[in-house]
């Protein structure tokens, strides 16, 4: 056993993927320069070290070719690792992603597999509207891609190894105020978990209860559902009994957890860093009221990013986010109900 | 060697690039105090790009820039105390506190919001010079990159477009010999990535040292003129250095420290002030004078700035579409 960071974690999770399998590989924009960072947020630094520049590869600042290779030579049997050094850039490969990785096994009829993963750091960390987006969502809708998103340490390394295994392409998300690397971000929470000496990998589409409560179920990814669990602690003193489940894989995403807990509570509330309009939030408050709206005893909450683009100024993008007290004042009302 | 100009000029640009070394130490310092929030790309060391290649646009010429833009903005006539309150996420910032540090900018001078997706500004150049054509203008456009752009799919269609339509925008490529962590020579095969891939595109290259300001300002003049008459673009590939990280947390340790040595003995503030002098076109205490005039500028800035009110909180819901009226 030992305590690990996010980054960490998921360091270690490559690198035995690579050695357990010659056909992994990592690449991407200052991924391993010796004296530099490893990605932006110090996850592949070192790697080069034992694996070499063959399979740590540092790519020139061009994200269509970043995802293109990954296509390419994940067709031919390869298992990339790419990494986007901020979410954001995903829009800049979209044709790759969306046009090509997703519909290769299916345009194909099933002939070709694309097992790659593209590693997203996303999340609002003070740096501006381009290097703040959590853009899960986008890549929900697209049939044919995976989309990952842990928020502890124990789930980044078993889910990272699993998104190596994965025969498909995965978009990995990985939030800038989780990592505790040693690249310090004001507001960081430590996502450190104990991880254990023994290989593990943790399935898709399995969700975690993070708490058990049986007044409100809340539904909560990455940043927030640590202030899901921050904010059930202070509801839990008034009296309000929250459950707290992380989905921790949107595709596929595990209703059955979700479902088993509203016939506990009958309220749902589901919170998330990407936007209000059409997050993942609004997909699966549509399949509670159209499978199970006999389950719920009061509306469907969502506490979502405001929808504006994410501001610079500290106090606008608090605002902007969800904080933990207006997590905290949304269940109070839900619990009225 | 290129002839030091009349006086007025030449301490009008010497002041210009202070301005900008001292302000980017300034917010290096409140950076790392903790006193600013956000985050920094800085330009010390490559202030004479800004200034010799801005110098002598017009106001209303645009200016397109990058995640490093201090010095372009300065340069092109942004306000240091509205540069200022946007680092601090203030109400009265250039971008009323939504931009921050990788998107300064202010189209009353024509410095356009700057762009933090690299090369992504590149096609935004060319579509600004686009409609200066369309609308029979003789304004121009002045977009600076990276070395590391030059890899991105947006620079090569920028630049086949900017020569087939003949657009009024000179792209002047800061190569710093880095892009982030990673070496320029490890992800392009060429000498000179800006300049050497114009001839690709058919456009008109230079290559400039980009720590003398004269030569960077001699080879923009050319630039704006072919640029003005309709003989379209130009690509200027300015050999500069960093004299800070990347951004924060950034020793440099994949630098070597002989090339660093080399670079740094060439400082193009050092540079000009030496020339000034050794040329009498100024006396120390002239230089001194607007040094010191600078130094206090920029410390009512930060006070300015520090004191400023925060955006009213409702602000970050406004702005997400157009709310200043029809034309
Ligand atoms: C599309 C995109 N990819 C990656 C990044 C991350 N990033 C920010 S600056 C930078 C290096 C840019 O190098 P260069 O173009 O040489 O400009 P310099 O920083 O040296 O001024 C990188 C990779 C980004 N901002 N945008
Ligand atoms: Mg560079």
């Amino acid at each position: 056993m030992a305590v690990m960071s996010i980054a960490d974690a998921l360091k270690s999770a490559i690198a035995e993927e690579m050695r357990r399998d010659p056909t992994v590989f990592c690449i991407g924009e200052d991924e391993d320069i010796p004296g530099g960072m490893g990605g932006a947020f110090t996850v592949t630094k070192g790697l080069a070290d034992e694996f070499g520049f063959e399979r740590v590869i540092n790519t020139p600042i061009s994200e269509i070719l970043i995802a293109g290779v990954c296509v390419g030579a994940a067709m031919v049997g390869m298992r990339p690792v790419a990494d986007l050094q901020y979410s954001d850039f995903l829009f800049c490969m979209m044709d790759q992603l969306v046009n090509q990785a997703a519909k290769m096994c299916y345009m194909s009829g099933g002939q070709v597999k694309v097992p790659m993963v593209m590693r997203a750091p996303c999340g609002a960390t003070n740096r501006g509207a381009q290097h703040a987006q959590s853009p899960e969502s986008y890549f929900v809708h697209v049939p044919g891609l995976k989309v990952v998103c842990p928020s502890t340490a124990y789930d980044a390394k078993g889910l990272m190894k699993q998104a190596i295994r994965d025969d498909n392409p995965v978009i990995f998300f990985e939030h800038k105020l989780l990592y505790g690397s040693s690249r310090k971000e004001a507001g960081a929470i430590n996502a450190s978990s104990e991880i254990p000496d023994e290989e593990y990998i943790i399935p898709f589409g399995k969700a975690a209860i993070r708490r058990e409560g049986k007044d409100i179920t809340i539904v909560a990814n990455l940043l927030m559902s640590h202030r899901a669990i921050q904010a059930a602690e202070i509801l839990e003193k008034e009296g309000i009994s929250c459950e707290v489940i992380d989905p921790r894989t949107l595709v596929p995403f595990d209703y059955d957890t979700v479902i088993e807990s509203l016939r506990k509570t009958g309220k749902l509330m589901i919170i998330h860093e990407d936007h209000y309009n059409l997050g993942w939030g609004a997909q699966l408050a549509a399949y509670i009221a159209e499978h199970e709206i006999y389950l719920l005893d009061a509306p469907i909450c969502r506490v979502a990013a405001y929808d504006t683009p994410i501001p610079f100024s500290p106090p606008l993008e608090e605002y902007v986010i969800p904080s933990t007290e207006r997590i905290v004042k949304t269940a109070r009302v839900l619990a009225e109900m | 060697m290129i002839k030091i100009p009349s006086k007025e000029r030449a301490l009008d640009m010497y002041e210009k690039m202070y301005l900008i070394r001292a302000y980017e130490e300034e917010i290096y310092y409140l950076f790392f105090e903790g006193i600013m929030p956000g985050t920094i790309h800085q330009s010390t060391g490559q202030e004479a790009c800004a200034v010799g290649m801005l110098y002598d646009l017009r106001k209303d010429d645009y200016m397109a820039t990058t995640h490093r833009p201090a010095g372009h903005d300065l340069a092109k006539g942004v306000s240091l105390k509205s540069m200022m309150c946007e680092m601090f996420g203030k109400a009265e910032g250039c971008c009323k506190g939504k931009g921050g540090a990788m998107h300064t900018g202010d189209f009353t001078v024509g410095a356009m919001t700057a762009n933090a997706i690299v090369g992504g500004n590149l096609p935004i150049a060319a579509g600004v010079a686009l409609a200066f054509k369309m609308q029979k203008k003789d304004n121009v456009v002045v977009c600076f990159f990276g070395d590391g752009a030059t890899n991105e799919g947006a620079f090569h269609e920028a630049m086949n477009a900017a020569a087939t339509w003949k657009l009024p925008v000179i792209y002047a490529c800061e190569n710093n010999l880095y892009s982030a962590t990673t070496s320029i020579k490890i992800t392009c095969n060429m000498e000179n990535p800006a300049a050497d891939r114009a001839a690709a595109y058919n456009i008109p290259a230079e290559v400039v040292d980009g720590n003398d300001v004269l030569a960077v300002n001699e080879a923009a003049r050319r630039a704006i003129e072919r640029a003005r008459k309709g003989e379209g673009p130009t690509i200027i590939e300015l050999k500069t250095y960093r004299r800070c990280g990347h951004s924060r947390n950034d020793a440099c340790g994949y630098r070597p420290k002989e090339e660093e040595e080399a670079w740094y003995a060439r400082d193009p503030i050092a540079l000009f002030r030496n020339r000034i002098l050794e040329e009498k076109v100024a006396t120390e205490a002239e230089l001194a004078a607007i040094e010191n005039r600078i130094t206090e500028e920029i410390k009512e800035a930060v006070e300015y700035a520090k004191n400023a009110p925060f955006p009213a909180l409702e602000s970050a819901l406004e702005d997400i579409f157009w709310q200043g009226g029809n034309d």
